[in-house]
């Protein structure tokens, strides 16, 4: 059997997983128990920290030993466009810019991200999407959607 | 026979025009979406989810009711057209169904696939209505020790013991219950891992984490690949109808895929992939043809997708009578119980037996109507499949927001979900179950409150999950599913080195 080396990803996956143990040990001191008789709330995150510390073992075990299934190599644009487009998408309705702007935009990076150039044609085609979306949720369900200026006007 | 008339009520229900119509629109719903390739039965459960929240309960569950057989139906379209499996479950029927219409026999392929998966949910169905019952009245006796055990198997068969790799699906499990802790704990209303967010105290949305981890996790993970894999859609030549071989080829198949899917299904082992496969490999030992097979035999449609179809009934027989879900479509029905603050379980069909049987009801209508709807509009579906690409992942994109946009407009909800798309894209990259994790979100907190209910019985003594004979034995199945994936791979590995 050939020997395969460490897994780097798989050595911070197994660390994130201690973090997150740590995480629930953390949040679990500042519970108080029950004063009835039975278990109180500290007792499943216990159980659940004491499991994620197993499985961090085991996943670093797994990782140190090379046993990861391979990966195929990626295209980190993509991602990186699509999660902009969701920065962006974010922002926007934090800042009160609308559902229409904002859904347009995470429409464009989609598509660019699956390799479409045609920046301005996308734009125009989510936009169109995301307007009608609107008025269909807005008029007809009358369920609110975040409303910026462009919203208004409709 | 009580079973009959109990269902004969529940048609009356399931019957009521606006019930129709509400089928009706789920069948049709389901299918669109279903449609859509990397699309599952489970995210088009989640994605519609939202559609659903503002009518009454008994028609949204029929339209739910609707949405999941129809997402099994568009599922195995495009299995069969363009060779993406939506889910696990469809690797099987796109194994075959693609090498068909390759050869020009798409038509027959997705009549086969339409036709078993009838015969399929209809004979499961009726499987449903029987054992349905018969498990109510043994589910009344279990006490909350017992369910908390029944939990654990649910867990451990999820998680640990099907998977390629039971540390990796522990740790989705571990995931899952870690989510399920977010929030106010009900029996003491203190904050948990909620870091004083307001958003975090009604714990994570089930359907931002599925909305997240499926439909954005996919895009991402199929954007990062694209250079990888060219899909192409076959087109359907030829007849759409099959011939008098084809249906003789076909109907064993179907029941035996019946006869494997529905009982696995039907147990809290979770999943559709061991049906399939298990219908795959039998009816490639079977056939009178197998140097057919791996080149389009209509046996290795027919046998799979009735067996995909039959365990998707199997599945709703714990779901309903236990409230325990065991495969992620089943987590997100429950969702959309429990969305309305109703919960699956021996109490329901008690309390709201109209209820519980028009949703079964609905099941044999829902099915009729696939048949009858789907043939004849399989070519409205495969314009659907033929919107390019990114457009299709871009608009899937825009539909998964929206309904958190929708439910939730606020900067920390659709971060999270933004987090869970991130999750869900290294999941797939490193091969990690994703099942358990919803299982876990939705199903930790339920056994949490019954394990602190038993103790609280049996005033703080632990030994009741000993004492009780339920609770021991399943205690002990789960405590064999767990041992035993370790166990078998210490032995392969000892022969392994041995030889």
């Amino acid at each position: 059997m050939e020997t395969r080396r460490a897994d780097p990803a798989g050595i911070a996956f197994a660390i994130g997983l201690f973090a997150l143990a740590g995480v629930i040990w953390w949040d679990l001191r500042s519970l108080q128990g029950a004063t009835t008789y039975g278990i109180g709330p500290q007792a499943m995150p216990m159980v659940v920290t004491a499991g994620l510390v197993l499985l961090a073992i085991g996943n670093l075990v797994s990782a140190l030993r090379g046993e990861l299934p391979e990966r195929e190599s990626t295209d980190p644009r993509a991602v990186l466009l699509i999660l902009g487009g969701f920065v962006a998408l974010i922002a926007l309705i934090g800042l009160g810019g609308g559902f229409i702007l904002a859904t347009a935009i995470l429409f464009t990076t989609t598509s660019a991200a699956f390799g479409r150039k045609a920046i301005v044609k996308d734009f125009a085609i989510g936009f169109v999407l995301a307007v009608i979306i609107f008025l269909i949720f807005d008029k007809l369900l009358t369920l609110s959607l975040p409303a910026g200026p462009l919203e208004r006007l409709l | 026979m009580e079973a009959f008339s109990l269902l004969g009520q529940g048609m009356l229900v399931a019957l009521q025009p606006m019930n129709l119509l509400f089928a009706l629109v789920g069948v049709f719903l389901g299918t669109a979406v279903g449609v859509l390739p990397g699309i599952g039965p489970a995210l088009t459960v989640a994605l519609l989810l939202p559609v659903t929240y503002k009518l009454d309960p008994a028609g949204s569950l029929i339209m739910f009711a609707g949405i999941y057989y129809g997402g099994m139906y568009g599922g195995s379209t495009t299995a069969i057209l363009i060779n993406t499996p939506g889910e696990s479950a469809s690797m099987a029927t796109a194994l075959e169904g693609n090498k068909m219409a390759k050869a020009g026999r798409g038509g027959p392929a997705l009549a086969t696939a339409a036709i078993g998966s009838f015969v399929a949910g209809t004979v499961a169905t009726l499987g449903l209505t029987f054992l349905a019952p018969w498990l109510v009245e043994i589910a009344v006796k279990f006490g909350p020790e017992d369910y908390f055990a029944l939990m654990c198997v649910a867990f451990i068969t999820v998680s640990a013991t099907f998977g390629d790799s039971p540390i990796r699906g522990l740790t989705s499990l571990f995931i899952g219950l870690t989510l399920g802790l977010v929030g106010i704990d009900k029996l003491t209303g203190q904050a948990r891992l909620a870091f004083g967010v307001p958003e975090l105290l009604d714990g994570v949305e089930v359907t931002t984490l599925a909305v997240g981890l499926f439909a954005i996790g996919e895009a991402l993970y199929v954007a990062s690949r694209r250079h990888h894999t060219e899909e192409k859609l076959e087109a359907i030549r030829g007849s759409l109808w099959m011939t008098r071989q084809d249906w003789k080829r076909s109907w064993a198949p179907w029941l035996r895929g019946t006869l494997f899917g529905f009982p696995i299904g039907a147990l809290p082992a979770g999943g559709a992939e061991i049906p399939t496969f298990l219908s795959y490999s039998t009816e490639r030992r079977l056939c009178k043809y197998p140097e057919e097979f791996g080149k389009g035999a209509i046996e290795g449609v027919a046998g799979p997708e009735a067996a995909n179809n039959a365990s998707a009934a199997g599945t709703l027989v714990p779901l309903l009578t236990l409230g325990l879900p065991t495969s992620a479509t089943a987590a997100m029905m429950l969702a959309g119980f429990q969305q309305y603050g109703l919960n699956p379980g021996p109490l329901l069909f008690a309390e709201k037996p109209d209820l519980v049987w028009g949703l079964i009801a609905s099941l044999f209508i829902a099915n009729t109507m696939l048949l009858l709807l789907n043939l004849p509009l399989v070519g409205l579906w495969v314009k659907l499949l033929s919107i390019p690409q990114p457009w299709l992942y871009a608009g899937i994109l825009v539909f998964a927001t929206m309904g958190t946009i929708a439910a939730k407009p606020s900067v920390i909800e659709l971060s999270m979900l933004a987090v869970f798309g991130v999750m869900g894209f290294m999941m797939r990259r490193f091969d990690f179950p994703i099942a358990p994790v919803v299982v876990g979100l939705i199903l930790g907190p339920v056994a949490e409150v019954q394990l602190r209910r038993a103790m609280q019985i049996s005033l703080g003594d632990p030994m009741v999950l000993l004492e009780s004979p339920i609770s021991a034995t399943l205690l002990g199945v789960a405590l064999i599913a767990l041992v035993a994936p370790f166990v078998l791979r210490g032995l392969g590995r000892f022969k392994a080195s041995g030889d």
